[in-house]
């Protein structure tokens, strides 16, 4: 019993910086489905069961064009099956012998995040663990989206916009620590964005969707990655 | 509404079963080298792509989302938190906003 708590504790603080700098995010969220005419509730919603910030987005932008069901899951879908490479990562880091139902559970809360704070933290990783990474990310994400929904036409315009870049601070917060700790992981980011660059404004590529072109991204770098630096047996965390 | 409902199910369906299947089928350790190499190193490769160019996009004008960036890179790369970061971020892109 001792040894199952700490983990929790450790994921609770793990998450609570996740789950503060989502709250600008959501918050962005919120008021969008506002100002998009749906009431807080649908993007109080849409947060509750959805938990991802890129396929909301594109989710609501499609349901405020009026599109069919089928237009909103395939985008949805391909935006979000980056998250099959997250889950097959992070299958092999949680312990084995965690049940299935445990699994089913954490499986909600993978975000770019909480997956790549994940992934830092030495294997096996508990379900105690995971769970406390993602309580705090949830909460801010739902509790984001309801003020934002609420409140945010009271924002001035222009910090409405700089809540924007929010998101990807934040990513900037988790690669570039790591890109200076290790030359292996600054060259694989590297490449991933000359990658994404080069599908985004090479006229002939740009008809590639968002989605696709972060997974192509990710699976080419990664892959040269592995073929380039091969990692040992037991070698965890590039840092120093 | 009836329409919104149905479109915010399918969304959530969606984002879930990619999350949920790898890790519930894949229950024993995968053996070979490469694979394992990969998926250590998608965390940094997908962050990366998600990133760039996207966060010159992501605030009003190009200008401000520069300045925010920066500001978020040199804070990162003192390993500042990541509330630090995005708070900064924002505080930058703001001042920017406004002074343009």
């Amino acid at each position: 019993m001792r040894d199952s708590k700490r983990p929790v504790i450790r994921g609770i603080k793990a998450g609570l910086p996740i789950g503060l700098g989502y709250f600008p995010v959501s918050f962005t969220f919120g008021f969008l489905t506002v100002a998009g005419g749906l009431p807080v509730w649908v993007g109080v919603l849409i947060s509750l069961t959805n938990l991802t910030s890129a396929g909301q987005f594109a989710g609501l932008n499609l349901i405020l064009a009026g599109a069919g069901y089928v237009e909103v899951a395939l985008t949805t879908f391909v935006i979000n099956l980056r998250y099959l490479l997250m889950s097959l990562s992070l299958s092999q880091k949680i312990e084995q012998k965690t049940p299935v139902w445990k699994r089913m559970i954490m499986a909600f809360g993978i975000t770019d995040e909480t997956f790549v704070v994940a992934s830092m933290e030495k294997p096996p990783v508990k379900a105690g663990y995971m769970f406390g990474l993602i309580l705090l990310p949830i909460i801010g994400w739902d509790l984001g989206t309801l003020l934002g929904g609420c409140i945010s036409g009271f924002l001035p315009e222009a910090l409405q916009k700089a809540m924007g870049i929010a998101i990807y601070a934040m990513f900037i917060a988790l690669i570039v620590p790591a890109a200076r700790g290790s030359r292996k992981i600054f060259v694989i980011i590297l490449v991933s964005v000359v990658l994404t660059c080069i599908m985004r404004y090479v006229p002939v590529l740009s008809g590639i969707s968002s989605g696709f072109r972060i997974i192509i991204a990710t699976v080419l770098a990664s892959a040269l990655g592995a073929w380039l630096y091969p990692k040992e047996e037991e070698e965890d965390g590039e840092n120093d | 509404m009836t329409r919104v409902v149905i479109c915010v199910f399918l969304m959530a369906l969606v984002t879930y079963i990619p999350r949920v299947l790898p890790i519930t089928i894949f229950r024993k350790k995968i053996k070979s080298k490469f694979v394992r190499s990969f998926l250590d190193y998608t965390p940094y490769a997908v962050l990366g792509a998600l990133t760039f160019p996207d966060i010159f996009y992501s605030t009003g004008h190009t200008i401000s989302a520069v300045a925010g960036a920066a500001a978020a890179i040199v804070l990162g790369y003192f390993k500042r938190s990541l509330v630090e970061v995005a708070v900064a971020a924002i505080i930058v892109v703001y001042l920017v906003e406004v002074f343009i």
